[in-house]
This record gives structure tokens, C-alpha cells and sequence, in this order.
């Protein structure tokens, strides 16, 4: 019983890794539509940044701010300097784009930082383990965290007229530009904050597996799993579906398939899913009138 | 139309050429009057890219062979490509390698994968892939690819020595093994019930496995933790071998803990994980540590220190790599003295299964290297060393795995 438990709060810990990366999916999905396979590396080259700048001597909230600040420009630049000529090419085009980046930012943050391990640290201190050694403060910390810019993600989206503009922008960018929506700046807007909450789940990812180049290569697919799952329109729903794929494979790892299948039971759970509800456990359907 | 005669033209006087010096290179490929080529490849570029300066390390080796008059009356022309550590690209640069720069050997391609690509393409043009910089014990299969040979301990002698070990310290231990899900991992299983023998199901209560793409392998060691085991032997990459390391210690299991030589750098693992969090987990090596003030005065890191300073002046001394790369090229160098003047491949070959007790400056003390026509595992020698908090502290005798 104790194992199970342990189980369940480690599979938590893990999910929590998958859901922080699955809301900026949700973002940059909400904003544009389009799921963007170099956020990973993004969010990877952001917690570099961090790293740089808290070994230069700033205060750890300090740096974090600032690679806020730097993540929102390095995305909403690229939105405009890659992505905008490429407003009509067809999705195939964007997928070789955000491929082509991802391989970008992962030579180039192992060129400038080096592949060798680095360890980051936590803002929530590095403190003995909690709740009978089954979790430690980070993964307090960073679950509410998580849940923190979950909140914000929805009520941004819910409640500002802004976070609508930016939905309209996504869905139908014609008719948005017609009724005085500056689509352009919304794109760049959402890749902005796309970056910006990728750089965050990066921060807290970090001290948990380590910085290196390719720190997020796995997550991602992980955490695009849970997206899918909770449903990619909804950011309680992403959020979810990460910490249930940590979960699910814990549990299946440990008790029914052992850890060499425990992947292939989390996928086939997901596919199941998704074949009886396309949109995802908490997804909207998005019926699009022509 | 006359480009084209030109060419055609150019192309018969090269024909010609070669045909006129063929007779000559038959039974010497790679090898002229003056010159013997050797090629390799490395992963300059890529994910693995931190091995790299094993492929510098070698090219500086060479040269300081050639200033000192070079090998047979040959300077040697060491010509080495970036695979990206690739199969597909490797691939593509040996052939390169073997059909247009036709070089006489191949020596200390790096990588599991990438030879594993190369080695049926060698064997078919018998072209000697030498001291391959991989740890994996099938370079030892003389029987079915003899002219791929191996350097460094095989996992699997890694994990013999972890089970003699265990057989005699911890008679009634009960173990359980974490390993990655392919090739290097699996070695160690193998080695594991090698080693145990009849007794394996006896000691080792719990095996799990993971991914290399997993986020964490927290859950695989809580599932160890709960079967009881007081013994653990880990055969993870560094990232992993850290979170088992800190893992460990944050749910407060205390096994007796192996851990591969693989993951046992301090900058690569041990740091990364906390210096304290290891205290006590022990690992096997062969090559000296150039960070153990031990050797500060030992004449063969001495030797090495003075080879860096003149030909990689601007080289990471505490990295390891470059110890490896002078060790597998001090046996290169053995094996083309041994050859006398005949650089036959086939003679080659005869000399890399002809080494006999051959000290190497970098190895630890009491380590040679031997083969044999039977015996293409150069080093099958280690010795345990203990993580004491701010170095490793080797003990025991050296052992045979």
C-alpha cells in the first residue's frame, strides 16, 4: 500500500513535468492553431538563459523574470521573422519550419552551453523529502506553479478580451482581420507567451532531470500525449491529461506491465481515448462553418 | 563537346596512372613509401558530441608520431570525419574512407550504433576496424567479424566484476539492477547472470528497465526501494544516473551501490546529482583519473601531460577523453611498430592478436593489454573504486572480468 502511494505521488511529480509543457502547447495551439515541435527546445534554451544569469549573481527571481522577458521577444521575434512569410504556405511547410528549429536549438544550445549534465537549482530550496519522504518541496513547489499559470492561462483566455482576439485570430483569422483584430500582432502575441510559459515549465523541469540539450526531447512527446488526452482546447484539460500520463505509467510500470511496456500502456490508453472522444477527455469540438 | 573530350581524356591518363601503380598497392592498401593512411570517424556534431575531443586527441597523437619520425619509415596521414554520431552518416563516411581515400585501416571509430553500422561493411571489404571507442563486449567476436576488434573492458566484464564481488561481500545481498532498454544496458544483465551463474535468481530479486527518451526514472527506483533489495547496480547514462543517485538518497534506501563506469565521471554525474548523495557507491575503472592528485608525479600521466601541452595546449585536462584517446593510440602505435614493414592488412591483423602484456602509461597499475587470435578483448581488467565524498578511492586487487 505504501509502494502504491509512493507510486502515485512519484507518477504526480513526473506529470506535473508533462502538464507545465502540455499548457504551452495549449497556448500556442490556442493562438495559431499549429502545434509547435520546437517548443521543447525552446523552453530548453530558456532555462540556459536562466542558468547564465543566475550564475552571473542575480537572485533566482530576478533571473527568472528576465528570461521571461527574454523568452516572450525571442518568440514573438521568430513568429515574425520565420513564421509571417509563411503565412499562407501550406502546414507541411510550418512543419519542416519547426523542425528545422528544433534541431536549431538544440545544436546551438549544446555549442554555446556544451552536452555535459548541468544541475539547476530550485527556488523552493533543496530541503529533505516531505509527506514521509514521498515528495520533495520542488515538486510541491512546481505543481503550484503549474497550477498558478494554468489559472492564469484560462482566465486569460475566459475573461480578457485580449486572450479572445487571439482565439478569434486562431480560428478564423480572415473574418478577425475584418472585424479590426490585428491578426499579425496576435500570432506573435501567442508565440510570445507561448515561449514565455515554455521557459517557465523548462525552470521547473530542470532541477528535476537535469539541464542538457536534450532535456526536453522525451518530455515533449510526453507532454503532448497529455495534451491530447485532457484535450488541447483546454488548458484544465492538458493539465490534467499530463499528470494521468505520469500516473498511468507509473502504476503500469510498477504493477501491471512491467517498466519495459509501461510507455506502450500509457500510448494505448491515450489512442483508446482518443478513437471514442477525437477531442480529448475535456476537449471542446470545433465545428467550422464554411 | 571539348570539356567533354578534355575530360574524357583526363579521365584515361588517371586510369592509366592507376593501373601503372596497381601492382604496387595489391597487396598494401592505404600505404605508400611514405605515407600509411589511417581513418576514423567521431561525432564532432550531434547529441554525442561531447566525445569529440577523443577525435582530437587522436589526430594529436599522430602528428606527435610524425614529428618524432613517424612509424616504419611512414609518417602516418590520420584522416578522421564527423558521423554526428549517425549510423547512416557513418556509413557513409567509411566508405568514403575505404573507397576514395583508401585508407589501410580504420582505427577508434567511436559509438555503439555507428559501428554497429560499419562493421558487416568492413568485414566484407576486410578493412581492420581497430580499438573501436565503445564499450560494448560484441567487438570481441573474432569467430564472426575478425577483423573488428574492441579496446576498452566490455560492459559485460563490468558487470562480472560487480558480481564476483557481490558473490563474496554480500552473500545473502539481494539485488536489484536498473538498465537502460537496448544494447548497453542489456550488457550488464548479461554480465550480471554470467557472473552469478546458477546463483542469479538467488541474489537479484528485481530488474526494471527504462527508456532513454523517460522524463525520470524516479518510479523504477521507488518500485527497487519496495522489493527489499539491499544491493544496487545501476547501468544508466549520466542524466539517469544522477536521478537514481539522488533518488536513492531522498527516499532514504540505503543499498550498497554499483554503479557503471560509464556514469561515473564527477563532472558528468556525481556533481550534477550532489557530491554528498553518492558518498559510498562504488564503480570499477582502468584508466588513471587525471584529476587524482595520486598521479600528479606518476611518469606516465606525466608523459601524457606533456604530450597535451605541446600538441592540445589549450585541451580540458580534467577530461577524461583525452586519457582514453592517448591509451587506445599508444596501442595503435604498438601494433604498427610490431608490423615491422609489411602493412598488409592481413599482417595487421596477425600483429593486433599478437599483443602481450603491453603497458599503456595511462592504464592503472597492474593493467595490460592482451590479445590473442582468441581473444579480441584488449582490457578485461578493472579495479574497484569508492566515492568518498570528494574523490574515488580505488581498493582491492585489480580483477580479471
Amino acid at each position: 500500500m505504501d509502494g502504491l502511494l509512493h507510486q502515485v505521488f512519484s507518477g504526480l511529480a513526473t506529470g506535473g513535468i508533462y502538464a507545465s509543457v502540455a499548457l504551452a502547447l495549449v497556448m500556442i495551439y490556442q493562438a495559431t492553431h499549429h502545434i509547435n515541435f520546437a517548443q521543447g527546445e525552446m523552453a530548453m534554451f530558456s532555462t540556459y538563459i536562466a542558468l547564465a544569469l543566475i550564475n552571473a549573481g542575480l537572485p533566482y527571481w530576478v533571473a527568472f523574470a528576465a528570461t521571461l522577458v527574454f523568452s516572450f521577444a525571442m518568440g514573438a521575434i521568430i513568429q515574425r521573422v520565420l513564421l509571417q512569410p509563411l503565412a499562407n504556405a501550406p502546414v507541411l511547410a510550418l512543419v519542416g519550419v519547426f523542425i528545422g528549429m528544433m534541431l536549431i536549438f538544440n545544436n546551438t544550445a549544446g555549442w554555446i552551453f556544451s552536452y555535459t549534465l548541468k544541475p539547476f537549482p530550485s527556488p523552493f530550496g533543496e530541503g529533505g523529502p516531505m509527506v514521509g519522504g514521498m515528495l520533495s518541496p520542488h515538486e510541491l513547489g512546481s505543481t503550484c506553479v503549474t497550477l498558478g499559470v494554468l489559472l492564469s492561462v484560462w482566465a486569460f483566455f475566459r475573461f480578457t478580451r485580449l486572450g479572445l482576439a487571439m482565439r478569434a485570430a486562431a480560428y478564423n483569422p480572415v473574418s478577425s482581420q475584418l472585424v479590426g483584430i490585428p491578426v499579425a500582432r496576435m500570432l506573435a502575441l501567442g508565440w510570445g507567451l507561448a515561449a514565455a510559459i515554455g521557459a517557465i515549465a523548462g525552470m521547473m523541469v530542470a532541477p528535476v532531470v537535469f539541464l542538457d540539450p536534450n532535456m526536453m526531447a522525451g518530455v515533449l512527446l510526453y507532454a503532448f500525449a497529455g495534451a491530447l488526452l485532457g484535450g488541447i482546447t483546454n488548458p484544465l484539460g492538458a493539465v490534467i491529461g499530463g499528470f494521468l500520463v505520469g500516473v498511468i505509467e507509473n502504476i503500469g510500470g510498477a504493477y501491471i506491465v512491467g517498466t519495459g511496456l509501461k510507455l506502450s500502456l500509457a500510448l494505448v490508453i491515450i489512442v483508446a481515448v482518443l478513437v471514442l472522444k477525437p477531442s480529448g477527455l475535456f476537449g471542446k469540438t470545433l465545428a467550422s462553418r464554411v | 563537346m571539348k570539356r567533354r573530350t578534355f575530360l574524357a581524356a583526363a579521365g584515361g591518363v588517371a586510369a592509366a596512372g592507376a593501373g601503372l601503380a596497381r601492382p604496387a598497392l595489391a597487396t598494401t592498401v592505404g600505404v605508400t613509401a611514405t605515407e600509411l593512411k589511417i581513418g576514423n570517424t567521431m561525432p564532432y556534431s550531434g547529441n554525442a558530441s561531447s566525445y569529440g575531443v577523443i577525435g582530437h586527441g587522436d589526430a594529436a597523437y599522430w602528428k606527435m608520431v610524425n614529428d618524432m619520425g613517424g612509424v616504419g619509415g611512414r609518417k602516418i596521414n590520420f584522416i578522421s570525419y564527423d558521423d554526428a554520431y549517425s549510423p547512416p552518416k557513418a556509413v557513409e563516411m567509411v566508405r568514403k574512407l575505404v573507397e576514395e581515400d583508401k585508407v589501410a585501416l580504420l582505427f577508434h571509430p567511436l559509438g555503439t550504433p555507428t559501428n554497429t553500422a560499419i562493421q558487416k561493411y568492413c568485414n566484407a571489404k576486410k578493412c581492420p576496424q581497430l580499438f573501436v571507442s565503445t564499450g560494448a563486449d560484441k567487438w570481441g567476436d573474432y569467430k564472426h567479424f575478425p577483423w573488428t576488434i574492441g579496446w576498452q573492458p566490455s560492459y559485460q566484464v563490468e558487470a562480472r566484476i560487480y558480481a564476483a564481488y557481490i558473490k563474496k561481500n554480500f552473500p545473502n545481498g539481494k539485488v536489484a539492477l536498473i538498465y537502460q532498454n537496448d544494447d548497453f544496458g542489456k550488457d550488464y544483465l548479461i554480465g550480471l547472470k554470467d557472473g552469478l551463474g546458477a546463483d542469479f535468481s538467488k541474489f537479484v530479486i528485481k530488474v526494471v528497465t527504462y527508456e532513454s527518451t523517460d522524463a525520470t526514472v524516479d518510479s523504477q527506483v521507488v518500485t527497487m526501494k519496495d522489493s527489499g533489495a539491499d544491493v544496487l547496480v545501476t547501468a544508466a547514462i549520466p542524466k539517469f544516473a544522477a536521478q537514481v543517485i539522488r533518488k536513492v538518497y531522498d527516499i532514504g534506501w540505503k543499498p550498497a551501490h554499483f554503479m557503471t563506469n560509464v556514469s561515473s565521471s564527477v563532472g558528468a554525474t556525481i556533481t550534477p546529482a550532489g557530491p554528498e548523495k553518492a558518498v559510498g557507491m562504488i564503480t570499477s575503472q582502468y584508466l588513471k583519473d587525471p584529476t587524482d592528485p595520486e598521479w600528479d608525479k606518476d611518469p606516465g600521466m606525466n608523459e601524457w601531460r606533456a604530450f597535451m601541452k605541446k600538441y592540445i595546449p589549450n585541451g580540458d585536462l580534467t577530461d577524461g577523453g583525452y586519457v582514453a584517446s592517448y591509451g587506445a593510440c599508444t596501442t595503435m602505435h604498438q601494433v604498427l611498430k610490431q608490423c615491422g614493414t609489411d602493412f598488409s592488412r592481413e599482417n595487421i591483423m596477425k600483429q593486433v592478436a599478437n599483443l602481450k602484456n603491453e603497458t599503456v602509461p595511462v592504464l592503472l597499475p597492474g593493467i595490460t593489454v592482451n590479445t590473442s587470435p582468441t581473444n579480441f578483448h584488449p582490457i578485461r581488467q578493472m579495479q574497484l573504486a569508492r566515492w568518498a565524498g570528494k574523490t574515488y578511492q580505488r581498493f582491492g586487487d585489480v580483477i580479471q572480468g
